[in-house]
This record gives structure tokens, C-alpha cells and sequence, in this order.
């Protein structure tokens, strides 16, 4: 089982969501984040005095999926997400040990 | 039949300072409001209890005492007819005076009425200061303040000008403020100016290397409605300040009264406006917001004379004034996280002056000395209050609580609370 993190633009939410389901990905978690990677921040004005902004408002979602759904995931993900500007975020994949779904108690690829 | 005639002007005149005196209120609101969206989201419960506080307090220290200093109220308003002493005779005292002064003179109305309107406008005053001083002064220090400051130190220049007393005794002024210019909006802002010099900064707001840094307030949406309520409940401190409505010419200078307030907090957000985005190349709400008030400020010394042109230009100018002094404060260290001081004393200054545009009977003279008083008064006297507190109990929080911010360390109550748990 691997846990998908990606980070992107928010306003490719929905794109992203789409295409996941699309392809069998029944849940995910979404949080509003702020990072920067290459694309930096920009110049604001306040009454007058500038400060920079460096952080810039992305979306972190995380999905968890069976190994045999990685590499579909990976691509669904990357295309919905493309603007092929800077800043269009990341993907991290990593090895889950454990799921349990809770209102049932099922664990490992059944509680996906 | 003209028993009834005064019957109805009494009524009417009443009627009138009642929902003035309600419009004024509902400045109360605005600035709440205003100054909730102007400061970071850690410290917006605090600057709602002070605003929330500071408006009881001043509606009763002005009952206690301050009416009495003011207007010979009587203390905790003796002097006022109540229900049960508004018998025939009264009444027939109230037709008397009437007849004397005719249908055309000085309006006869209800005491308790007079009361509610001024009231309003000493709550408005102190309210100036809550901006100025967020973020970083003890909500206790700024309460206490206000028991002076609404109890004492504005009933007695309100005295000396709409009053009509003499300045201790010693000499009458000759100074014409139709709504207050000076003897509100001036007043609070020195005694925010007080406040602020022994206050300090906020932390981290100004650099070593004489850098500014922007501390944004946490919700615009709030500061725009704050500055929209105000600007309804101007209607009401302006329009009230004519003083009477039962007649032709009288009603049509509250009609004017109206329409030039208007007018001005027009001009003086597009000024406002205009100026901020060729000095800074983007268009600022926020500097749109106190334009507004800039222009509004500006107009309040004498509504009722300028043609509506001329009460545009007036509010323009005060819009213009604003943004530079805002930028001018800033350089000289003085932090005002909301431009209180700006937008009430710098453009209060100039309202008391714009008057000499439009009143043929006010002198330049009898306005700088009027303006001199107020503000030597009021400094003075709120530095007194101020030192006192500071050398007491300490103005500023402690820096850990003013990082944590003030909701916390004062009102132990978040205002956009997540995750809480119950014990």
C-alpha cells in the first residue's frame, strides 16, 4: 500500500479530483497549505510599506492506494495538475505499513 | 392652534435627535467593526470588548458627571425631566419658552433627548483612540483611561465650545464647529496621540535600519463595513447637529447637512484613492476606507454652508491629507495600526480650518485658538492619565502575551477559535 502526497496549485483541485476518480481513487484528504519550492515569492504593498511574500497558497492532497494503482495514480495526478508553469508542485510517494478503516475495523488493502 | 404647532415642533425636534442620536450609535458599529478588520486575527476579541466597553463606559460616566461639566446636566442627570415630572405645568413651561423663542428660533425639546444625542458623540470620541492603541496596550489601562477621558477630559472642552462656558473661567472662545471636527474627532485623536507616544510601537513593526514592516489586518470585509456603517451614522452626527427640523429653512439646511456629508466622503475616497495608487502603484482598500473617513472628518466643522462642490473638494482634500499623513506617521515612528490619528486629528485639524471656506462669521483666529485650546487640554490632560496608568499598572502587555497575542492574555477567548476541546 503507498500514501500519494501531492502538492499543487489550487485551483487544479478539481481537475485532479476528477481524473483520481476516474481511475478507481475512492478517497482523499485535502489541506490548505503555503510553500514555495523554485518559484519565488512576490512583492506586496501595505499602506505603503512593501513585504515579501514567500509563501504562496497550494493545496496538499493525500491519497491512499493499493501498489497496483501507483503508477496510474502518478499519471493522473501529474496531467490534471500540468500547467507547465513553475510552481505546478510535487508528488511524493511513500510506503504505508497499516490502514484500518474505522467504523468497520478492516485493515490492510480492504480498508483502501 | 399655534399651542399645537409648538406641540408638533417639540415632537419633531425630539423625534429628530432621538434617530440622530441612533444613527450616532450605530457609528459605534462602524468602528468596531473597522478596527476588527484593521488588526491581526489573534487580536480581534480585545478590540471588540474595548470597543463594547469603551461605549458603556462613556454612556455612563457622561450620565454620572460629564453632562453636568458640559451642560449643567446635573449630576447623574438630576437635571433632566423625567416622565413622572412632565406634568401640566412643565408642559405649560415648554409652550412658554416655545412662544418666546418663535417659530423660527432656537427649538425647545426634550431634555432626556439632548442628553441621548450628546451622549453618542462622547462615545464617538473616545472610540478614535481604541485603533490607535491596539494591539499592544492592556485592555484594563485603556478602560480606565476611558472613565477619565469620557467622565472628564471631553466634557470639559465640550464645554468651553458648544458649552458655551468659559475656558476656566478665564476667557470665552469664539470657535465654530458645527459637529465636531475638532471638538470630537480632534480631541480623540490627541488623546490616542497621548496614549500612542507613551505606548510604543508594536513589536517588530519598525526596524533597526528605519524599515516599516506591514502588519495586515486580518479581515477587509469587516473594515469595509465598519467604514460603510460609519459613514450611514455620519448622517446622524451631522444632520443632528443642526439642532432642530421643525421649519422650512431649518429642514433645508439639515437636508444640505446631509447631502454635503455625502458628498465629502465621496470626494475624499477618491482622492484617497487616486493618491494611493500614483504613490504606490496599486490601488489600497485600506487607504480607500480611511479616505472615506478623511472625507467625512473634514466636513464635520461646518456641513450646512459649502455648496456641494465645495464639500466634495473639502473631503477631497481631507482624503489627500490623510494618505500622506498616514505615510508621515509611519516615518516618524508613531505606530497607528487603523490611521486613527491621521484620518481624526491631521484632517480634524484641517476641518476646523475648511470651515473659513463657506461660514462668512467664523475668523481664522477665533478657529486657531478653538483648535489650540482643544488640543493643549486634551494632551495634557490625557498625558496626565496615561503617565498615571503607565507608572501604575503598565500600559503595554507583556512582549511573550503580545506575541501570543491579546485575546488571549486579556480576554482568554479566541475569536476565530479551532480545535477546542472541552476539559
Amino acid at each position: 500500500m503507498k500514501l500519494v502526497t501531492a502538492i499543487i496549485k489550487p485551483f487544479k483541485l478539481d481537475d485532479v479530483r476528477e481524473s483520481l476518480s476516474e481511475i478507481g481513487v475512492q478517497g482523499i484528504t485535502v489541506t490548505e497549505v503555503k510553500g514555495f519550492g523554485r518559484q519565488k515569492g512576490h512583492t506586496e504593498l501595505y499602506r505603503g510599506a512593501e513585504y515579501v511574500v514567500d509563501f504562496l497558497p497550494k493545496v496538499k492532497l493525500e491519497v491512499a492506494i493499493s501498489d497496483a494503482l501507483l503508477d496510474q495514480t502518478l499519471e493522473a495526478i501529474s496531467k490534471a495538475a500540468n500547467t507547465g508553469k513553475i510552481g505546478d508542485g510535487k508528488i511524493f510517494v511513500s510506503d504505508l505499513s497499516q490502514i484500518i478503516r474505522i467504523r468497520t475495523g478492516e485493515s490492510g488493502d480492504e480498508a483502501i | 392652534m399655534e399651542n399645537q404647532i409648538f406641540e408638533l415642533q417639540y415632537a419633531m425636534d425630539t423625534f429628530y435627535f432621538l434617530i440622530c442620536g441612533a444613527l450616532v450609535m450605530w457609528m459605534a458599529a462602524g468602528f468596531a467593526m473597522l478596527e476588527a478588520g484593521l488588526v491581526r486575527a489573534k487580536n480581534t476579541t480585545e478590540i471588540l470588548t474595548k470597543n463594547v466597553a469603551l461605549f458603556a463606559i462613556a454612556c455612563t460616566m457622561y450620565l454620572i458627571v460629564g453632562y453636568q461639566l458640559m451642560y449643567g446636566g446635573g449630576l447623574f442627570l438630576s437635571g433632566v425631566t423625567t416622565v413622572a415630572q412632565m406634568d401640566d405645568a412643565a408642559i405649560a413651561q415648554v409652550l412658554a419658552d416655545s412662544a418666546e423663542a418663535g417659530f423660527d428660533g432656537d427649538s425647545v425639546y426634550s431634555g432626556a433627548s439632548d442628553f441621548f444625542f450628546q451622549v453618542v458623540f462622547v462615545a464617538t470620541a473616545m472610540s478614535i483612540v481604541s485603533g490607535a492603541v491596539a494591539e499592544r496596550m492592556k485592555l484594563w489601562a485603556f478602560l480606565i483611561f476611558a472613565i477619565f477621558m469620557t467622565g472628564v477630559i471631553y466634557p470639559m472642552e465640550g464645554g468651553w465650545t458648544w458649552g458655551g462656558n468659559s475656558v476656566f473661567g478665564l476667557f470665552e472662545l469664539s470657535y465654530s464647529d458645527y459637529a465636531g471636527s475638532g471638538i470630537v474627532h480632534l480631541a480623540g485623536a490627541t488623546a490616542a496621540l497621548a496614549g500612542v507616544m507613551l505606548l510604543g510601537p508594536r513589536k517588530g513593526k519598525y526596524g533597526k535600519d528605519g524599515s516599516i514592516k506591514p502588519i495586515p489586518g486580518a479581515n477587509l470585509p469587516l473594515a469595509t463595513l465598519g467604514t460603510f456603517i460609519l459613514w450611514m451614522g455620519w448622517f446622524g452626527f451631522n444632520g443632528g447637529s443642526t439642532l432642530k427640523l421643525g421649519g422650512i429653512g431649518v429642514a433645508n439646511e439639515v437636508a444640505n447637512v446631509f447631502l454635503n456629508t455625502n458628498a465629502a466622503a465621496a470626494g475624499g475616497l477618491i482622492a484617497a484613492m487616486i493618491v494611493a495608487r500614483i504613490m504606490f502603484g496599486k490601488t489600497d482598500l485600506t487607504m480607500c476606507l480611511n479616505g472615506a473617513l478623511a472625507g467625512l472628518v473634514a466636513i464635520t466643522a461646518e456641513p450646512a454652508d459649502p455648496s456641494p462642490l465645495l464639500a466634495t473638494i473639502i473631503g477631497a482634500i481631507g482624503g489627500v491629507i490623510v494618505v500622506f499623513s498616514i505615510v508621515t506617521l509611519d516615518k516618524l515612528k508613531i505606530d497607528d495600526p487603523v490611521g486613527a490619528i491621521s484620518v481624526h486629528g491631521v484632517v480634524g485639524l484641517f476641518g476646523i480650518f475648511a470651515v473659513l471656506f463657506s461660514d462668512p462669521d467664523a475668523t481664522f483666529g477665533g478657529q486657531l485658538v478653538g483648535a489650540l485650546v482643544i488640543f493643549v487640554w486634551v494632551f495634557v490632560a490625557s498625558l496626565i492619565v496615561w503617565g498615571a496608568l503607565k507608572a501604575i499598572m503598565g500600559l503595554r502587555v507583556p512582549e511573550e502575551l503580545e506575541d501570543e497575542g491579546l485575546d488571549l492574555a486579556d480576554c482568554g477567548m479566541e475569536a476565530y477559535p479551532e480545535f477546542v476541546t472541552a476539559k
